[in-house]
């Protein structure tokens, strides 16, 4: 990738990031009921007095107008600040940091698990079309596309945590035993979606010209399969992979939560419940910058891995 | 519209399809007929019930009966999602052809908008957006229309591109049509049955969203009978009360299938040049 293009693609991700921030804020600005008292008090009952509530206003510059609140936070964000939560009694910043590990254990895990299932089963079902092996993945993986992901959670909590006793059914920590279920709840349905692409991907190489040139000189089934066909084939699906690892690190919020795993969807969750506005902001941002990254990494990377693009640019 | 209807005669997959979701359809509107018990009575001596003749489903914390519940469930999840889904299409196609059709400084505003829905996790947005306005099921549907609509306005604008270069319709506006005339009578025709496509393939998706935001306590409010929010409710009780889990689920489940299903026949129908 040139870098003049590098530089505009940097520079979308800062205005998108701009863009996003102002929504939330003003999304913060619009909630119903007093925030500041909110912060105080959270969720509970708590008799607050006034010059508390005024006091904490004017310390977190709250009585200003809106677009100068704005532009304050917008200013302490750029130099790392983002803010205290009062949640999780500490900065927002070091609460992200936290939550982080986790989140990319997950993430890694289910992308793990997708890669080995569809890999196989999209080229297999695919050199075998109209098979009975192929009429199954496809029947399975529409079924894997179609199960909520909640639901598939909580079954398998149910079947293989309490009825078998396999895994363990409180959550809150990070460990391999912990990460089996939502990881397996995350891959299925990411798998069930990424077989049906490589089959896709591997049916449209397989009648190109080429495949037909190669077969009619002779070449196995075999060769053509691995040397000419899948290295094709695998190309666009690295785009769809990067897309998927992004969604898995800013998406699964509702598997984290069924599970008590501790991460940064969770913590998103969490912190619109307690209406804890600084750490919700900032854990918005920070999934969006981390969304934002890995796109652009993977375009990168695609320039690298496609000599026909090198070639253009 | 015809093409529907020869579809049904000639496409059996179809056929069986729509008989399916017009089950799910009825099941939705003869709710009161087919519940055994009243989805909102409360008999705390019956709670906690385990499935039996009497509750097929068994009966929730409040001595609720669950297949009453899944009954009317599909009146609030079904409803909210065909809500949801014509917002979308809606908000979604009016701006793609608006974008398309005037181009300039209002597509580049709308496209500029839209790039920045697309460069960023929608459901972590949605979760915000619903999270703070406050649960329940209309700020459900706006968070979800907010990150959703942008896919609708991106096909919208492209085809509205296309056909605007077309014979018919430049021969329209030299004899001097309006364009909201034009729009209405040489574009939209000519761009819904893949719209239709599209937003028909969506609601199962789309379905999954809105019992997800539901399942976090963002959707629809208790004591409403919707899925996600049962869901949520039975998950307390997984130890205890595992069906409570289970058929709330089973129903998004078997919806969703449902619904999948029919899209992509309906996209056999409508568009048949695509093939698997």
């Amino acid at each position: 990738m040139a870098n003049k293009q590098m530089m505009a693609r940097i520079g979308q991700i800062a205005l998108v990031l701009l863009g996003i921030s102002f929504i939330t804020f003003a999304l913060v600005m619009l909630a119903p009921g007093d925030v500041v008292r909110q912060m105080i008090a959270g969720n509970e009952d708590i008799m607050v007095s006034q010059a508390e509530i005024d006091a904490l206003r004017a310390e977190l510059g709250l009585d200003k107008p809106f677009i100068f609140q704005y532009l304050d936070w917008l200013g302490r964000a750029l130099q790392g600040n983002l803010g205290f939560s009062y949640m999780a009694k500490k900065p927002v910043i070091e609460e992200l940091l936290g939550r982080l590990p986790a989140t990319i254990y997950l993430s890694l895990a289910s992308l793990l698990f997708m890669i080995v299932v569809s890999i196989p089963l999209g080229i297999y079902s695919a050199v075998k079309r109209g098979s009975v092996f192929d009429y199954v993945v496809r029947g399975l993986t529409f079924l894997g596309v179609s199960v909520p992901g909640f639901w598939l959670g909580l079954m398998l909590l149910w079947i293989l945590g309490l009825k078998l006793d396999l895994f363990p059914i409180v959550g809150g920590t990070v460990s391999l035993e912990t990460i089996i279920l939502p990881a397996t709840t995350l891959g299925i349905a990411m798998a069930s979606k990424y077989t049906r692409q490589v089959r896709t991907a591997v049916l449209e190489e397989l009648h190109q010209d080429y495949v037909v040139g190669a077969r009619a000189r002779g070449m196995s089934e075999k060769h053509i399969l691995w040397k000419e066909v899948l290295p094709n084939a695998m190309l666009p699906l690295i785009t769809l992979m990067g897309l998927s690892l992004g969604n898995l690190l800013g998406g699964a919020a509702v598997i984290e939560m069924v599970f008590g795993w501790p991460g940064l969807g969770r913590l998103a969750i969490e912190a619109i419940t307690y209406r804890d506005f600084q750490l919700v902001q900032g854990v918005v941002i920070w999934i969006a910058l981390m969304y934002m990254i890995i796109n652009l990494v993977v375009d990168i990377s695609y320039n690298y891995l496609d000599p026909r693009l090198r070639k253009v640019r | 519209m015809e093409t529907v209807i020869k579809g049904l005669r000639t496409n059996r997959a179809f056929a069986f399809t729509t008989v399916l979701v017009l089950l799910l359809l009825l099941t939705a509107v003869a709710a009161p007929i087919l519940s055994p018990y009243d989805p909102t009575e409360a008999t705390m001596r019956n709670a906690y019930l385990p499935p039996s003749a009497e509750h097929l489903f068994g009966t929730d914390k409040l001595g609720r009966d669950c297949l009453s519940r899944v009954l009317y469930g599909a009146r609030a999840s079904l409803s909210g999602v065909l809500l949801l889904v014509t917002t979308v299409f809606i908000v979604g196609t009016s701006m793609g052809v608006v974008s398309g059709y005037f181009g300039g400084k209002v597509d580049m505003v709308i496209m500029r908008i839209s790039d920045m829905m697309i460069s960023f996790p929608g459901m972590i947005l949605a979760i915000a957006v619903a999270g703070i306005l406050g649960g329940s099921l209309v700020n459900a549907v706006l968070a979800l229309t907010i990150v959703s609509w942008t896919k609708y306005a991106r096909l919208a604008r492209s085809m509205v591109l296309k056909i605007k270069r077309r014979d018919f319709v430049e021969a329209a506006v030299v004899n001097g049509g309006k364009p909201l005339h034009i729009l209405w009578v040489h574009i939209l025709p000519n761009i819904l049955p893949i719209m239709v496509i599209t937003a028909a393939a969506d609601i199962g998706a789309l379905m999954m969203e809105l019992a997800g935001l539901s399942f976090l306590g963002f959707g629809s409010q208790p004591p409403a009978p919707e899925w996600g929010l049962m869901l949520n409710e039975g998950r307390q009780q997984l130890q205890t009360a595992p069906w409570l889990m289970v058929f709330p689920g089973l129903a998004i489940f078997i919806t969703v299938v449902v619904f999948n299903l029919w899209g992509d026949n309906l996209r056999d129908v409508l568009d048949p040049r695509q093939e698997e």
